[in-house]
């Protein structure tokens, strides 16, 4: 089987078991995906296909592009990734869906989490700030950043304020709770990286392997 | 978001009997205990409703042996065996927080008589 599907996070809503347990859960779209390309061990050292996700204007698409999607024969494509995995099964315009997956299947899902501008320690790395009250007049600040002497320098790395989020971001062992392939939707128990709409990359899990 | 509204109405309970906030309920819950299961009733008065969908509650006030006791239950839960309507309040708003501050006599909520014209809801306008 594909080792994973490309989708776009729809939004989270509260899903009820059967014993009566209420579970936030994430609602995907997932696929359907094209293949549009294969990678072999002998030509390119690995073995993968290429899934390809969202149809997309002709005229939106480089020309050496377009050739490359006219040559499997599919339409053009907003997202592509490439998958690891068995290929022998898949040939260039097959369509594969969301029956990858089955009930409580474990997933990894990767997409570009929410971006959140230049934020202070505080947010950004999680500091305890400083007292409110009690004469303190820094309240949020990240207090001393180093010694003096030695080593005369900021250490690199140091954790500081900054731009967050808006990068890509893993989430791993996370649970399928429902798949239903003729709506192209999957229901993963838990919350899923980005905005509703983002684009995810829905993988069997790594962990414990 | 409309596969979402369609995915929470595969959740929502039709069949449980409808109420509002000022209405006297007995909500059968079902509790588990090891593998045994129970019905429990919560007797009260509806004091909120909150959220919509799938993941709309409500809050339960009643008073046991002189101390306030109020719980939150999910409206579409598949854990309520039912609800009993008890009485039907006259109520003037939506949240009847006003309620906890009073005790006795100053918390009774006049009941609608047979008499007095429906209050339509939001539920049988749609029916």
């Amino acid at each position: 089987m594909i080792q994973g599907l490309i989708g776009t996070k729809i939004g989270m809503t509260e899903i009820f078991l059967e014993d009566g347990t209420a579970l936030p859960a994430t609602v995907v779209n997932a696929g359907p995906c094209f293949v549009v390309d294969k990678r072999s061990k002998e030509k390119n050292g690995y073995d993968a296909i290429q899934l390809g996700y969202v149809d997309l204007k002709p005229q939106r698409v480089t020309k050496p592009l377009l050739g490359h999607f006219k040559r499997a024969g599919v339409p053009p494509l907003r997202t592509l990734y490439e998958f690891e995995g068995e290929i022998d099964k898949y040939k260039p315009g097959d369509v594969v869906e969301a029956d990858v997956f089955k009930d409580g299947d474990i997933i990894d899902v990767t997409g570009t989490s929410k971006g959140k501008g230049f934020a202070g320690v505080m947010k950004r790395h999680g500091f305890s700030g400083q007292p409110d009250s009690h004469g303190g007049m820094s309240h949020r600040r990240p207090g001393s950043i180093g010694q003096a002497a030695y080593p005369a320098r900021v250490w690199k790395g140091m954790k500081m304020p900054g731009h967050m989020g808006s990068k890509r971001v893993t989430v791993q062992g996370l649970e399928v709770a429902k798949v239903e392939t003729e709506k192209n939707m999957i229901i993963i128990k838990g919350s899923v990286p980005g905005p509703n709409g983002g684009v995810l990359i829905l993988k069997h899990t790594t962990k414990g392997i | 978001m409309n596969v979402i509204n369609e995915l929470e109405k595969t959740f929502l309970r039709e069949d449980l009997s409808k109420f509002r906030p000022g209405d006297t309920i007995a909500v059968h819950y079902k509790i588990k205990e090891g593998d045994r299961e129970r019905i429990q009733v919560f007797e009260g008065v509806v004091i909120a409703m909150k959220g919509g969908g799938s993941r709309e509650t409500f809050m339960v006030r009643k008073v046991s042996y002189g101390v306030g006791v109020e719980r939150i239950f999910p409206l579409h839960s598949p854990l309520i065996e039912k609800v009993v309507n008890k009485k039907k309040g006259r109520v003037r708003r939506a949240k009847l927080y006003y309620l906890r501050g009073r005790s006795k006599k100053a918390s009774r909520i006049r009941e609608i008589s047979r008499f007095e014209k429906p209050i339509k809801t939001k539920d049988q306008s749609e029916e």
